[in-house]
């Protein structure tokens, strides 16, 4: 479906997603109408989803990141979608993700300070329902976070 | 520490679904004149809120069918230094994130692959054989949401 022309523009997106199609044409060796048509394709397909603005949440005063590792009590037919429905309520939940693994779920969840943290993680986090274990990891640094897809 | 007001939240969480709308696209949906919300957008950059923008692929249409979280924890033997770790994991393009934590383990790679027999030879040959690697632990990717976060 994708051919080397659109590889390569992606390669090159990937790594500058702030270029417009004429700048991104340059880098990738096309012409801007091939670029443009390229890129409008592979949205119309699906390939692109979206380009997206990250958030620097410590600009915005959260300082502590906490990923925390949960278990459930899945004798409970439905633990997995109310754990999850009640889980999106919380905003300081910036993400969740489900595994097949050692671990059932994961949320990463930010916060201003650790007595802040401490306060989300007793009213909002240990009260979400079916949680037979959690494991909180703290963030330290982030060494490589581009996520790109090495296409 | 930036203090944003409500229209600045909706611009930000605007810009998060979508970065390339334009300040005019954005100030129409907004009720705001195209300056008035291109400062609005420019104070988002330069403040450092919006520290970057990521394109977000669909993994399964490029060939990615496996994306495997694993836990690394290093051999206790003192003798590899954590800089040589993090540029050698670094390097391999199978690794999208390496995030240095405290806990049960000490980093948390982001791997993708083809399918499990390809994840597979990544973990011999790439993650197996860096310098100073002990325990791995190993959770495949079901499903991932990202939330708007407390932006109101």
């Amino acid at each position: 479906m994708l051919d080397d022309t659109d590889r390569r523009i992606l390669r090159h997106y990937q790594h500058a997603p702030h270029l417009g199609p004429a700048e991104l044409a340059d880098l990738a060796g096309v012409t801007p109408a091939t670029c443009a048509r390229r890129l409008d394709r592979m949205q119309a397909t699906g390939v692109i989803r979206a380009n997206c603005a990250m958030i620097d949440w410590r600009a915005l005063g959260y300082e502590v990141e906490v990923s925390l590792r949960i278990t459930l009590d899945k004798t409970q037919v439905r633990a997995f979608d109310e754990f999850l429905e009640a889980a999106r309520n919380v905003p300081e939940v910036i993400e969740i993700q489900t595994f097949l693994g050692r671990v059932d779920l994961r949320l990463s969840v930010i916060a201003r300070d650790m007595a802040h943290y401490q306060d989300l993680y007793r009213r909002a986090i240990l009260t979400l329902p079916h949680i037979a274990d959690i494991e909180a990891l703290m963030h330290v640094a982030r060494i490589k976070s581009d996520e790109v897809l090495p296409v | 520490m930036i203090e944003l007001d409500t229209t600045d939240r909706l611009i930000l969480r605007a810009l998060t679904e979508d970065a390339t709308q334009s300040a005019s696209a954005i100030g129409r949906r907004l009720g705001l004149s195209q300056p008035a919300a291109w400062r609005r957008i420019r104070k988002l950059h330069d403040s450092g809120v919006i520290k970057a923008q990521r394109l977000d692929l669909d993994h399964e249409k490029l060939g990615f069918g496996v994306t495997v979280f694993l836990g690394v924890k290093l051999a206790t033997k003192g003798r590899v230094s954590l800089e040589d770790f993090e540029r050698a994991v670094s390097a391999i393009p199978e690794v999208q994130t390496v995030e240095h934590i405290l806990g049960l383990y000490d980093y948390r790679l982001r791997v993708v692959a083809r399918d499990i027999s390809d994840f597979e030879r990544v973990l011999r040959r790439r993650i197996m054989t860096l310098p100073g690697v002990g325990n791995v632990e190993a959770n495949v990717l079901l499903s991932e949401e990202r939330r708007p976060g407390p932006i109101g």
